[in-house]
């Protein structure tokens, strides 16, 4: 019996990841159906001389890539503040105006040195509006979604100051390398930041109490706090977290085309980056997490636009095609269908015991 | 007491209203109503282009007021009409909610000027508009595409935010194409203008396997996306190369890559309208009538569109925007 309940449990354990496995798992039949060939890799060479992997599952797993990151830390601040950041995308492209001002102040010569630099400087300026949107959370007790307001509104003004113009450009081999493909590799420079980013946060969790405070914090601030959680920590942590997510979204943005510009880069990616939380089945009100599932969840998101892509919907309803889908997969995840979902099963795993019962009689 | 203050604001008032009253006969008050330069790099030309032609040096005392907002607009125009300028130079956020105001500075005999943005009202209410014609900019780029005589037009069209001006205008035309058959549709998808997407969208069409050797980018920004997905893959671009490369809004870094020969063509959307603009008020000024207006009182900007082959350093340094780059 007691063997059996550590089986149930081990299985919800992992239960909350099966809307976004079955979204993928969807999209990736519905795609295989209209054209065999469409998941298939292939190897070319780029006008770099570079040989370079190519296919939609690479530009899926290369296009989602900023998604993903910023959908790990929006999972960190949504379990321990119970509210989502919105100035996601204002403070990327922050983030990336003060990478690209860097990169600039070295007068046209862009050396190893000067991008580590403007790296760790978008970094610390993301870091400290991360602090800003934290304080108002955990400090003033501000719904999240209101204290990121304000960023969200001024953000992309205060990027277009650092710059002062429109939209700088930045090129060099460098810049090439971290944006696309570093020479020699195959694969995007994008996925390596991805799985490294992923890398530090198993790292994280696996060392560190950090998951576990953020959950407590999560689930109830003032338990947490008695059992000696330091909670408005904690939520400015998470906040800061998120900041650094930011500035490598922001930063991988830039770097893809050598182009900032402040008003389209990373725009409305706050809105993806949290469906892919809900999608992920985390609740949107704090508390459990899975960051893996918020990953599947950025994974699924941008299957479906390249798959709306590949299927040349025209531009008009590329939208409302989306919609559909993302209504049918939240209600999917949603409690009420959770619940009718367990209810079924258990009736036939009653039903079965209930056979099994008579044949042994 | 209430009494002693209201009089007390109407001396103020008066007193304040004296300096404009006093004003000297040649300096010619204008009041501009923009949008933020920060909305984009065609804006930020378009706000530098006035504040260099309405100068002190060419006899104006010009006051700018930007927001993004109509409301605001609004109101910053009535304020205007009551600090009686003599001109006022409107590009509106949005078309409509401006005949009451426009009213009234006609009633206070102000000139009105719009530019760069159309409103919805009766033409009697201003003198001229000056307006770029996103339809025609997009007949351009189509003609000169014509012009190139391609065995096949396999076209990738990569639009604007749907609905925007520049999105209708500069999709109208390849749209005519596409229906006559003349020109074959790869594939038609907006980015809504952000260049990460662009790419995106060529990517799936490389992926796909479809032959396509035309891209048409509705601005600078999402052909520079489309030109990285084609470089990845491998496929050259640019002049007598396998895909054709044509962007709008003559940024200079864009201008560069036509010059570098890594792209074929861009159409321009000219901001600089100030000029039109101050030679009209000169006229009006000088007691004469603004000639050569048809009944929408529209004074359509002229607009180049700049060949790889042809351009030269000259027209990147004249019609060029933003900040200059060298490309490799």
């Amino acid at each position: 019996m007691n063997n059996r309940k550590r089986k149930a449990g081990g299985l919800s354990k992992y239960s909350q990841l099966l809307v976004p496995l079955i979204a993928i798992l969807v999209l990736v039949i519905f795609n295989l159906i209209r054209d065999p060939g469409f998941f298939s890799v292939g190897l070319t060479t780029n006008n770099n001389g570079d040989p370079v992997l190519q296919g939609n599952l690479i530009s899926i797993l290369n296009g989602a890539s900023e998604l993903v990151i910023l959908s790990m830390g929006m999972t960190l601040v949504t379990a321990a503040c119970g509210g989502q950041d919105i100035s996601v995308g204002a403070l990327a492209a922050i983030a990336g105006s003060v990478f690209v001002k860097v990169l600039k102040s070295g007068g046209g010569s862009i050396s190893p040195l000067l991008v580590l630099g403007g790296f760790l400087m978008c970094c610390a300026v993301a870091m400290v509006f991360g602090a800003f949107n934290g304080s108002l959370v955990a400090f003033f007790n501000i719904q999240p979604m209101i204290a990121t307001l304000i960023l969200f509104t001024c953000g992309r003004s205060i990027a277009y100051w650092i710059n002062g113009g429109a939209t700088p450009t930045v090129s060099s081999p460098i810049i090439n390398a971290v944006g696309s493909f570093i020479p020699g590799i195959p694969i995007p420079t994008p996925i390596l930041i991805v799985l490294l980013m992923g890398g530090l946060f198993a790292l994280l969790f696996r060392f560190t109490t950090l998951g576990l405070y953020i959950q407590a914090v999560g689930i109830n601030q003032s338990a947490a706090r008695l059992n000696g959680i330091n909670a408005v920590g904690i939520k400015l942590l998470s906040f800061v977290i998120l900041g650094v997510c930011c500035a490598v979204a922001g930063m991988i943005g830039v770097s893809r085309l050598g182009l900032i510009n402040h008003e389209t880069l990373l725009i409305n990616i706050e809105m993806d980056a949290i469906l892919a939380v809900a999608i992920g089945g985390n609740n949107l009100g704090g508390g459990k997490f899975k960051m893996i599932g918020s990953v599947l969840g950025a994974y699924a998101i941008q299957a479906l636009t390249i798959t709306l892509y590949a299927m040349k919907v025209p531009s008009t309803d590329v939208k409302a095609y989306k919609a559909v889908v993302i209504v049918l997969l939240v209600v999917m995840g949603s409690p009420v269908v959770k619940e009718a979902a367990d209810r079924f099963t258990k009736r036939i795993r009653a039903a079965r015991r209930s056979d099994t019962g008579k044949e042994a009689a | 007491m209430k009494k002693l203050i209201a009089v007390a604001l109407v001396i103020v008032m008066c007193l304040s209203l004296m300096p404009a009253a006093f004003a000297a006969d040649d300096v010619i008050k204008v009041g501009v109503v923009n949008n933020p330069p920060s909305e984009s790099g065609y804006r930020e030309a378009n706000v530098n282009d006035f504040i260099n032609v309405f100068t002190k040096e060419n006899g104006y005392d010009a006051s700018f007021f930007y927001s993004i907002k109509n409301d605001e607009q609004l109101s910053a125009a009535r304020q205007f009409i009551t600090d009686g300028v003599d001109y006022l130079l409107i590009s509106a956020a949005e078309t409509t909610g401006w005949d009451a105001v426009l009213k009234d500075a006609q009633e206070a005999g102000i000139g009105v000027f719009l530019f760069d943005r159309m409103i919805d009202c009766d033409p009697a209410l201003f003198e001229a508009a000056v307006v770029s014609d996103m339809a025609k900019e997009g007949e351009t780029a189509v003609g000169w595409l014509l012009d190139q005589k391609l065995d096949a037009y396999n076209v990738i069209h990569i639009q604007g935010a749907m609905g925007s001006d520049a999105q209708l205008g500069r999709t109208g035309a390849l749209d005519e194409q596409f229906a006559s058959g003349k020109m074959t549709k790869v594939v038609q998808q907006t980015a809504t203008w952000d260049e990460a997407e662009a790419k995106k969208i060529v990517e799936s069409v490389i992926n796909s396997g479809d032959a396509f050797n035309v891209i048409y980018a509705e601005n600078d920004g999402m052909a520079k996306g489309a030109v990285a997905a084609l470089d990845e893959a491998g496929i050259t671009h640019g002049v007598d190369k396998d895909v054709i490369v044509m962007g709008f809004d003559c940024n200079k870094w864009a201008l560069r890559e036509l010059q570098a020969g890594n792209w074929n063509y861009d159409g321009q959307c000219s901001p600089f309208q100030a000029q039109v603009i101050s030679d009209m008020i000169h006229v009006l000024e000088a007691g004469g009538t603004i000639e050569g207006l048809n009944e929408s009182k529209q004074v359509i900007s002229v607009e180049k569109g700049f060949d790889a082959r042809t351009i030269t350093e000259e027209d990147i340094l004249t019609y060029g925007l933003g900040e200059d780059v060298t490309v490799g």
